[in-house]
């Protein structure tokens, strides 16, 4: 084996070099502690577990994305985690069952057998929050508003938010009957806004014209909220869940202080999603950087039936975005010192040092590097009796 | 007021770019330069903020996928081949149109056990082949395809046809059709269809008027 390879690490893993991984490590405190302040109680979910705990049903690319493994012990299917939202549910499905209303945060490394979603990475550091129990728009409205601040702690300037609803093209293409398929087909097509294509499969169904119209009008409901008006009369004949799920957009973007938009026909996630959909996205990135919505189902697979909405996120795909903020190096270099008595005396001062949570850097015996190549901006040095913090001369 | 940031538009050289030249023209767009005579890889427009992405055919889904082009011009062939939802795909431009087929030798009869097929579509020809229940051996190759078959390296091909000629001139004939419907298509990057919405949709609108 070539000895470079051992320096290589698999697609879409990475690594991260301390001025990233303190950037990280910031974040991630900044964040939980954020999270705790409205009330998002942490929880960890083990890095691997029994693969039928890891699906969310109807979610067919998440299986996919799971690596697999056989327990030695038990002969059983083993999964790592490729999304921890199926994991969390899990936890509020069963051991915090009890209680009506759950508000739960979670943040880990995750591991997708391709590289895909936020930052076609295969190792994406997830974060996100939960909210469980309550089944209408203001929860939606709360994980949407801990999404952007999210984004804002982040460094993240002016993310675009888009809002969408899933029950909008569920209930149209039910409306129209389409089967399964069809429906398949046309939801593709839509997720392209392609146009040409869906013009072409609404022409082959024989349809009522007023529901081919609202499902080709679809594409063209995007833009900024004055657009709920014309989608109230696009969609006047539609059934009355897409009345109520225009209703609940409207509620869900008076609630909110940054502005958001809407693209109703934009349903990432369409297949597990139960209402609200959103993402946010930044110009020059065709992926969005952060997704949530409602899932109701999705505690189902544990026998649980129970409103749920979140969002999540990369934190590692989010920090590609902001500058590096060279977080604190104000790092002091302590001499060596081979006298037993000023090696004690040095000794306190850097202990003293340290607990007003200064950074020291303690010279070794015959040390060979300088002092620069520390990162040290200052020294300690004997004046006055005591050791004091003299500023180096870059 | 804030100048708005440039659009770029990623064209292919050659057909793609000159049946797109009018469509652009609509929409009061019209090159500095002749890309075939330029060296240039981006060429300035008569609008400052409008510049043209010179690239190969195949990479027009990946740079607006990416950002790094927000629009692009790509023959549905290629987004077939590239797959995935990344992109959005608003307007049919109705130009460089053909098919993708199956091609083979004239009067060959059809070929027993595993079929290998040659290609530049491996995407295409494995999900098509898949459809039919059929084990495929897919060779991938990057031109000539025609002559695949006459060496014996495969016992068809997957290829867009225009006229058939080249076919023809070749021994080889029309056995079936993957896509009948290929023609070039606007793709637009997600997020610059979402920020800059009404102007993208203008410049949609107004191309869609020279569409035939």
């Amino acid at each position: 084996m070539n000895k470079h390879n051992r320096y290589l690490l698999p697609n879409g893993v990475e690594e991260a070099l301390p001025a990233q991984a303190q950037q990280l490590e910031a974040l991630r405190r900044r964040l939980l502690d954020f999270y705790q302040t409205w009330g998002y109680e942490l929880v960890i979910p083990p890095f691997i577990e029994h693969l039928d705990s890891l699906v969310i049903p109807d979610h067919d690319d998440l299986d996919e994305q799971i690596f697999k493994l056989i327990d030695q012990t038990t002969g059983r299917l083993l999964g790592v985690r490729a999304d921890m939202t199926p994991q969390v549910a899990r936890m509020r499905a069963h051991q915090l069952k009890d209680r009506a209303l759950v508000r739960l945060c979670y943040i880990g490394t995750t591991l997708q057998t391709r590289a895909t979603g936020f930052n076609h990475s295969r190792s994406p550091l997830q974060v996100g929050a939960e909210l469980y129990g309550y089944a209408g728009p203001a929860a939606d409205s709360e994980i949407l508003q801990l999404m952007q601040k999210t984004l804002h702690i982040s460094g993240i300037e002016n993310p675009h938010i888009d809002l969408g609803h899933v029950n909008i093209f569920r209930t149209l293409a039910k409306q129209a009957g389409l089967n399964f398929e069809q429906e398949c087909d046309l939801f593709e097509a839509i997720q392209r806004k392609a146009s040409a294509e869906i013009e072409q499969q609404l022409s082959e169904l024989s349809l009522d014209s007023k529901i081919k119209d609202m499902l080709a009008q679809l594409i063209y409901l995007q833009g900024d909220v004055s657009l709920l008006d014309s989608a109230k009369t696009v969609l006047k004949h539609a059934d009355s869940p897409v009345h109520l799920a225009l209703d609940e957009l409207a509620e869900i973007i008076e609630t909110m202080d940054e502005t958001v938009y809407l693209d109703l026909s934009e349903l990432q996630g369409y297949s597990y999603h139960t209402g609200v959909v959103f993402a946010a996205y930044l110009a020059g990135h065709g992926e969005a950087i952060a997704r949530g919505g409602r899932y109701d189902n999705i505690c189902q697979v544990f026998d649980k039936k129970d409103p749920a909405t979140g969002f999540s996120t990369d934190l590692k795909n989010l920090i590609s975005f902001t500058d590096m903020v060279n977080t604190d190096k104000a790092r002091i270099f302590a001499p060596y010192q081979s006298e037993r008595e000023q090696h004690q005396s040095l000794q306190l001062a850097v202990k003293a040092l340290r607990a007003e949570g200064k950074q020291v850097v303690c010279e070794l015996p015959e040390q060979n590097q300088d002092v620069q190549s520390l990162d040290c901006t200052q020294t300690l040095v004997w004046e006055n009796a005591s050791w004091q913090c003299q500023t180096l001369k870059p | 007021m804030s100048a708005q940031p440039v659009l770029k538009i990623a064209l292919s050289k050659g057909r793609i770019f000159k049946e797109s030249l009018p469509l652009l023209a609509e929409a009061g767009i019209v090159p500095a330069e002749d890309p075939e005579k330029s060296r240039k890889l981006i060429l300035d427009t008569n609008q400052d903020d409008i510049k043209l992405v010179i690239i190969r055919a195949t990479d027009v889904p990946v740079y607006v996928d990416y950002g790094a082009a927000d629009i692009g011009v790509a023959g549905k062939d290629v987004l077939l081949e590239y797959g995935g939802q990344g992109l959005y795909e608003p307007l049919d431009l109705k130009i460089a149109r053909c098919k993708l087929v199956v091609a083979g030798k004239k009067n060959m009869p059809a070929p027993q056990g595993r079929l290998r097929i040659a290609t530049k579509f491996v995407n295409v020809a494995r999900r098509h082949y898949a459809e039919q229940g059929k084990q495929v051996e897919i060779i991938k190759l990057y031109g000539s395809m025609e002559l695949a078959p006459l060496v014996g390296l495969a016992d068809y091909i997957v290829d867009v046809m225009d006229t058939g000629n080249t076919l023809k001139a070749n021994g080889l004939e029309w056995k079936e059709d993957i896509e009948t419907n290929i023609s070039s298509r606007l793709v637009v990057n997600k997020a610059a269809m979402k920020m800059q919405h009404s102007r993208i949709q203008n410049l949609i609108q107004q191309i869609s008027q020279a569409v035939k």
